[in-house]
């Protein structure tokens, strides 16, 4: 059995599949991609074949323009196998964003799973990390430090509509990233029955779209970006982090301005951003969801591919597997404070 | 104390007050006694423990993590409470102790019990909790409210319950409760009187001055008023019962420890208002003297003999138990002098009185007087009593015209809450003879939101560099700033502070190689 040592290995395009000649989210223009979902650090634009979930090719066209995200573009349901060279490939959710997954490749009776970015927490806006046993098991390592535990997701949602409650005529505005969060903290909105409609600044319009077209509900959404000022007095308004603190938001009546991020776990990031109301909402696992994953998929050997690979191999190495680095670069979730 | 967690997470991070006094008094609203007592302690800083030291919560959280990722946590988070706050590991409890077992079980547990005890309240509590414990007995509880907030806070609480209370009502009655001021709420919710403070040497809120402006000028009948120096220092209030001796600042806060000086100079029964100075062969030295005794714990031997303190006394509001304050400002005067012949207290002397018939004889004085000990001059109505507050037209304070300089803007950074979108504090400086610009001071008023919002929009044009929330620009925008004094600083690089600068005017129309050289300021020296 050939160890997956000797078939994937790191090229300046990005991790690639020697027996299956394709590279799996490169970071450069490639003639065969394999891409585990549409961020714009995992999914770049100019590849020739793309091979994605159905989800992930349709955010993809939404985000970078028709004819951009593959000259030809494949879709895999999960759980279908397909053979590309001498590899068997599958998907596998990874729960990441709408339309993530793991790619699991089996080469002579040798299996490796690349988790792309993913997460353990429930998110009723895609489907749940599947586990999958494996011999070498590539992971990120956003949150790889042990002061990141997520709390509950629902709880943090429901300190906006306790804020809410607090100052009824103030204007909430969340930061959350475009593609995957905004949509979690809106359907985790309208789980705790905020039913009122949700503005959305312009970036975040086609994304929710798409989703809703997947058959995720999402509720009433309005453009804020219309909207009068007066109207927006207690009502919620989503946009990208980067817009809340800045001009954008002075459309906004005396707002309260919330963040929602992993990152927020830590006081000083909150504090430095200038935000009022952290939430602790993260696409990524946390720090036990890490640990855990790698004992539920039991790979005697883990390679971390970016975030913060040092200590997640500490830990690792002191639970008994082998851990590495890969050091990918070009992986940093369109700036870390979205992640 | 988990809503004592989540309110002062709130109270750190929210910039509003408004805001911050919501927060506080929902939470006096929704928790019961003694625990939103021992709060309010700990917002007043009344509450301050000492027994835990960074040593200790190194101990215990490294006795439940990995050394190793404890390091390399502590290098990531930047702050040893809140790290090991995070890094412990999540337990199935979910019983937080309450903000009164704590302090009771620190009140009656000795030091080396201490670790036990407090693996034990991380355990049962989740990250917030665990954060606000360790800020808590570290005595390191920073969240953005002034004592003076509380109690503004408190008096919103008793408003919603129907009872008028003010926030003064409450200063002149809080020096003489205790935590966890059970009798105060008592008052405040309606089904109490006010507490009686007895003996206790309490502060009685000050009588404050209006701005006088040109209008009120033309106004003033010059024989209604008496006129004083208005003097640099800082307002104190002495006060001296059967009860104890205390030194209040403007803003209630107890001061006495860093004066004991003036505190063993108080050999009478009484409350006095005065100015806090330092005074060197009878002459006031400059603010930035009187600067080194502030926000102090003590005096050392040293600080007491090259910064020694006096104070320049206004008004008498007690005369041992006798209260003054009803009657006019002539009558005090009268009380007060023939109580210093009397008592003759040590450091201390009357602020005299400044002789004038005519609005032109004092704008004449007050133009003359250039020495920068005195700020200005105060004017007080004769017949005024001492009204707690800021009454309309009892007092004004005439300050001397500011000083003008025209200085370039360096550095910019974004302000808070409703100015978080805006570059709002700007940095300047002044040429020195080898033509660099060296930055003496830092302005965020002064101009209109136009002009906020027209500076905000050249920032954004021409910076050259960025370092966080600070934007460097082009040496491109002179501001005249003006200022109330210069004083020599050895913290900044051009070796000169300003007292209260802000800026007066843009000078869009200057080029920035025509604005003051650093000399400019030295002269005023």
């Amino acid at each position: 059995m050939p160890h997956p040592d000797s078939w994937l290995c790191i090229r300046p395009e990005g991790l690639y599949c020697q027996p299956g000649d394709f590279y799996i989210d490169p970071v450069r223009a490639v003639p065969r991609a394999v891409i585990t979902h549409a961020h714009s650090d995992h999914a770049r634009p100019g590849h020739d074949a793309v091979l994605a979930t159905r989800e992930t090719l349709a955010l993809m066209d939404v985000r970078m323009g028709p004819g951009q995200a593959g000259a030809r573009q494949q879709a895999l349901a999960p759980g279908e196998t397909l053979r590309v060279g001498d590899v068997d490939v599958r998907l596998a959710p990874a729960g990441h964003v709408l339309g993530s997954a793991q790619v699991v490749m089996e080469f002579e009776a040798s299996r490796a799973v690349v988790s792309g970015d993913y997460k353990r927490a429930a998110d009723p806006t895609c489907a749940p990390f599947e586990p999958v046993a494996c011999d070498v098991f590539v992971t990120e390592a956003t949150f790889g430090l042990p002061v990141f535990t997520h709390p509950p997701a629902s709880g943090e949602a429901a300190k906006i509509l306790a804020s809410l409650a607090l100052f009824p005529e103030r204007t909430h505005v969340v930061g959350a990233y475009s593609l995957g969060k905004s949509q979690r903290v809106i359907a985790l909105l309208r789980g705790l029955g905020w039913d009122k409609p949700i503005y959305l600044h312009g970036a975040l319009m086609p994304m929710c779209e798409v989703y809703q077209s997947m058959g995720v509900e999402l509720g009433d959404l309005r453009p804020a970006t219309v909207a009068k000022k007066a109207e927006l007095a207690g009502q919620i308004v989503l946009a990208p982090p980067s817009a809340i603190a800045d001009r954008w938001a002075r459309r906004l009546t005396d707002p309260v301005t919330a963040l929602a991020s992993g990152w927020m776990r830590v006081r000083q990031r909150a504090r430095a951003g200038g935000i009022e109301l952290p939430l602790v909402i993260s696409d990524h696992a946390d720090w036990p969801e890490l640990l855990r994953t790698c004992d539920d998929v039991g790979a005697p050997e883990v390679w971390v591919t970016h975030g913060n690979e040092e200590a997640l191999i500490h830990a690792l190495t002191q639970r008994g597997y082998r851990g590495r680095a890969l050091r990918l670069i070009g992986y940093d979730d369109a700036g870390e404070v979205a992640a | 104390m988990i809503a004592f967690a989540t309110l002062i997470e709130r109270l750190t991070l929210t910039p509003g007050r408004l805001a911050k006094l919501a927060l506080m008094r929902q939470f006096f609203e929704t928790e019961s006694d003694p625990d939103r007592g021992w709060a309010l302690a700990a917002l007043t800083g009344e509450l301050k423990f000492t027994a835990a030291k960074a040593g200790l919560i190194r101990a215990v959280a490294e006795a439940r993590t990995d050394a190793t990722l404890f390091r390399w946590s502590y290098d990531f988070v930047g702050d040893l409470a809140e790290t090991a706050a995070l890094i412990w590991p999540e337990g199935a409890s979910a019983h937080p102790p309450s903000l009164t077992e704590i302090v009771e079980t620190l009140s009656k547990r000795g030091k080396s019990e201490l670790p036990a005890i407090l693996t034990g309240w991380l355990d049962a509590s989740n990250a917030d909790v665990r954060y606000a414990i360790l800020k808590l007995i570290t005595g390191a509880l920073r969240v953005g409210a002034s004592a003076r907030l509380a109690k503004t806070a408190l008096a919103d609480f008793a408003a919603a319950r129907g009872h008028a209370v003010a926030p003064d009502d409450i200063e002149e009655v809080w020096h003489g409760l205790a935590p966890p001021y059970t009798k105060l709420f008592e008052w405040l919710e309606g089904r109490a009187g006010p507490p009686d403070p007895e003996d206790a040497p309490v502060f009685r809120p000050p009588m404050l001055a209006h701005p006088l402006e040109a209008a009120d000028l033309a106004a003033l009948d010059p024989a209604a008023y008496a006129a004083e120096w208005k003097w640099d220092g800082i307002r104190v209030q002495l006060v001296a019962t059967r009860g104890g001796k205390r030194i209040y600042s403007r803003g209630a806060e107890d001061i006495s420890a860093a004066f004991p000086e003036i505190l063993d100079a108080m050999h009478f029964h009484g409350v006095l208002d005065g100015e806090l100075l330092v005074i060197r062969d009878k002459q006031v030295a400059p603010f930035a003297d009187l600067q080194q005794r502030l926000n102090r714990k003590s005096a050392s031997a040293a600080m007491l003999k090259n910064f020694p303190a006096a104070i320049h006394l206004y008004d008498l509001l007690f005369d041992e138990t006798q209260d003054l304050r009803a009657q006019n400002f002539a009558a005090r005067r009268a009380h007060l002098e023939t109580w210093f012949d009397r008592v003759r207290p040590q450091r201390m002397d009357l602020s005299p009185l400044i002789p004038f018939s005519s609005i032109d004889e004092l704008a004449g004085i007050r133009a003359g007087a250039r020495a920068a000990s005195i700020e200005g001059l105060m004017l007080k109505r004769l017949d005024s009593p001492y009204v707690p507050g800021r009454p309309k037209g009892l007092w004004w304070k005439w300050k001397r015209d500011p000083l003008t300089i025209d200085a370039v803007m360096m550095y910019a950074q974004r302000g808070h809450g409703k100015r978080s979108s805006f570059y709002s504090d700007y940095t300047f400086g002044l040429w020195r003879d080898d033509g660099e610009l060296v930055p003496v001071g830092k302005a965020y008023s002064g101009f209109t939101d136009d002009e906020l919002e027209k500076m905000d929009r050249w920032i954004r044009n021409h910076t050259v560099a960025r370092f966080g929330p600070v934007r460097e620009v082009e040496r491109g925008l002179v501001l005249e700033i003006a200022f109330d004094a210069v004083q020599r600083s050895s913290r900044h690089k051009s070796g000169v502070a300003l007292r209260f600068p802000r800026v007066s005017r843009l000078r869009w129309d200057k080029p920035a190689d025509e604005a003051d050289p650093l000399t400019a300021l030295e002269n005023l020296l």
